[in-house]
């Protein structure tokens, strides 16, 4: 009930913030957790850009929290322009719950509608003391890794999925030996927080585990704010290719009057400024060539399986087989009988 | 409440010198009914609209079973814990007069005011095997940070006002005079403590039990920081909730909230039959 209460506060205080402050448009912005800081730096150049285009003054709004949650916000009834969250199946999730958003989202802009990826890699300790290299290093000795719970994180989900990857690599399709793999992993997890920042702190400032599955922004950001001098960053040779997708919510700004400045927003999150931008917070860009040389000198070329390959076959599968309720994820924690 | 009398049979109105009885009356029911009773009956409506058979498969689930067994067994747990020490710290507090007196009285009160996701981190920094207490009982083979136990030292920490604030006015009204009356009548400091002074404070400690108890089995904030979330292990039925939401799957959600409710009203029902039954048994009001 507590956390019911706080939720309704939090809406209400977010839609306090939709109010707007003064002539222009205002835009809202509801997106997952560790894009706070991109945003932020991306609004500022936005605004810009649309004060030189059409002489409008434009003020974005930000809203962070699980992309779970966020979603579930959207649906309820926070008034979000556009939305920029983890996972696809979050926004399909608003399609059917609420038909905010049209079911052709996806094929609405480029890249299917993501203008940046990311991808899952390695956090260790300096000197990486347990020799972790790849995803059967993490199963190997006494090794313990620290992961968001898959159930509540959307990127906890990527982490699970790009376990599956290699896994599925590796044991050639062998579901049995797959599964054994996926369960001696997540075995080895002393902890599951709720959210991705979370684990960070866990992993960083406690001291628990040896190995943190993160984004690899998020990576780089607890790098940046717990001492680089403290971490590394290891990236494997195989992952998955994380396309945190952003839409327009239609019933919004059709409603607001905003669609023209909604879409002018995402569309130039693919221009060469937006690519940029994503490119110095470790996102990758979905247009390398348009992005300075140096900064993409962080993002190494390694395999990266997406979700539409036959593996998985898209979020809308994987979503109920992976992570519905009694789903494969479920099964790893059913106690033997 | 205690001079209600009902010697000449059940009446609407009670005679009182104060007048607006028919208005608090009104404003009293109206004011339960918005603030609890249409919040809940949303709530159980919305599971009774699931059907008795599947709201019977989702509460016979062993994950759900097993997150409501953790948190109603770590609540219980803590709320003895608190019965007991609770008790000891408002009779210090009571009782004894020494410097910072008033310091530590205040203090009491600062798991009412603290944020609990802040006392979760908190206790989790000191308990986790690096935090300054962890890293002592790490080498004994203890684990208090995202295990069970975790969770109890949680709801400890919540739940210790709620004992001392409910025992602390009624132990300032015992006269010290009864005590010393059964000193000279030959009991011993044993039988004062249990036939003389525990007696009559049992209800108020009963109360302060179900008030610690009852907070535990709905915390989250603070919880889900220490527990480690593993699932059949340490995780609460609160966080099966949002595990449900996040799934989209509204009705498994309201079907497990109900569930605390029932098992929540069924336990605080029989905790204020106790009361009433002591309250009788030892003759007072």
């Amino acid at each position: 009930m507590n956390s019911i209460l706080k939720g309704l506060g939090g809406l209400l205080l977010s839609l306090s913030l939709v109010i707007p402050a003064h002539a222009g448009s205002t835009l809202l912005n509801v997106s997952y957790d560790p894009t706070r800081e991109f945003y932020k730096d991306y609004n500022a150049a936005f605004a810009k850009h649309w004060k030189a285009e059409t002489g409008e003054d434009v003020t974005v709004q930000q809203s962070h929290g699980g992309s779970g949650k966020q979603a579930r916000a959207v649906i309820d009834g926070l008034n979000a322009d556009v939305v920029t969250l983890a996972l696809e199946s979050d926004i399909n999730a608003i399609v059917e719950k609420s038909a905010k958003i049209s079911p052709d989202w996806r094929a609405r802009l480029a890249n299917n509608s993501a203008p940046y990826t990311s991808t899952i890699v390695f956090l260790v300790r300096k000197g990486n003391p347990k020799g972790v290299h790849n995803w059967d290093d993490l199963v190997k000795g006494d090794v313990q890794i620290v992961t968001p719970n898959p159930k509540t994180s959307g990127g906890a989900r990527w982490n699970y999925l790009a376990a599956w990857a290699w896994a599925n690599e590796e044991f050639k399709g062998d579901q049995d030996k797959i599964k054994g793999y996926i369960t001696e992993l997540f075995k080895r997890a002393p902890v599951l927080d709720t959210g991705a920042r979370g684990s960070t702190v866990t992993f960083a400032q406690r001291g628990i585990g040896d190995v943190l599955l993160a984004w690899e922004n998020e990576a780089y950001l607890a790098g940046e704010e717990f001492g680089a001098d403290a971490f590394e960053i290891i990236v494997p040779p195989i992952s998955i290719l994380a396309e945190p997708p952003v839409a327009v919510v239609d019933a919004n700004v059709d409603a607001k009057g905003t669609r023209k400045v909604a879409e002018a927003y995402l569309n130039y999150l693919y221009s060469d400024e937006g690519q940029n931008i994503a490119a110095k917070h470790f996102y990758r860009p979905s247009n390398p060539k348009a992005v300075a040389p140096d900064l993409l000198k962080a993002l190494p070329d390694i395999k990266l399986v997406t979700i539409d390959d036959p593996v998985f076959g898209g979020w809308k599968k994987v979503q109920p087989e992976h992570f519905g309720d009694g789903g494969i994820f479920d099964q790893i924690y059913k106690p033997a009988r | 409440m205690a001079n209600t009398s009902f010697a000449t049979g059940w009446k609407w109105r009670q005679a009182s010198v104060i007048p607006g009885f028919g208005l608090s009356l009104g404003y009293t029911l109206s004011y339960l009914v918005l603030i609890i009773l249409i919040p809940l009956a949303g709530l159980v409506w919305h599971t009774a609209s699931l059907g008795l058979p599947e709201l019977a498969s989702l509460a016979t689930d062993s994950r759900t079973l097993n997150a409501l067994r953790i948190s109603f067994g770590t609540a219980m747990a803590a709320a003895f814990v608190n019965a007991v020490f609770g008790v000891i710290v408002a009779w210090v507090l009571v009782r004894y007069d020494f410097p910072g007196r008033r310091f530590v009285d205040a203090a009491v009160d600062l798991p009412f005011a603290l944020p609990t996701a802040v006392a979760g981190i908190a206790l989790t920094t000191l308990y986790a095997p690096k935090g300054w207490i962890g890293a002592w009982l790490t080498p004994l083979g203890i684990k208090i940070a995202y295990t069970p136990l975790g969770i109890v030292i949680a709801l400890i920490f919540i739940g210790l006002p709620f004992v001392v604030r409910t025992v602390q006015p009624v132990m300032e009204e015992i006269d010290r005079q009864v005590e010393e009356a059964a000193a000279t009548l030959g009991a011993n400091r044993f039988q004062t403590i249990f036939r003389v002074l525990l007696p009559g404070l049992f209800p108020a400690i009963l109360t302060g039990f179900a008030l610690a108890f009852a907070r535990g089995v709905g915390e989250y904030g603070s919880v889900i920081f220490i527990a480690g979330n593993i699932p059949y292990v340490s995780e609460i039925a609160p966080l099966l909730i949002v595990i449900r939401l996040e799934e989209f799957n509204y009705p498994a959600a309201m079907a497990v909230a109900t569930i605390m409710l029932v098992i929540s009203f069924i336990m605080l029902f029989i905790i204020n039959l106790i009361q009433a039954w002591s309250r009788k048994r030892y003759g007072y009001a």
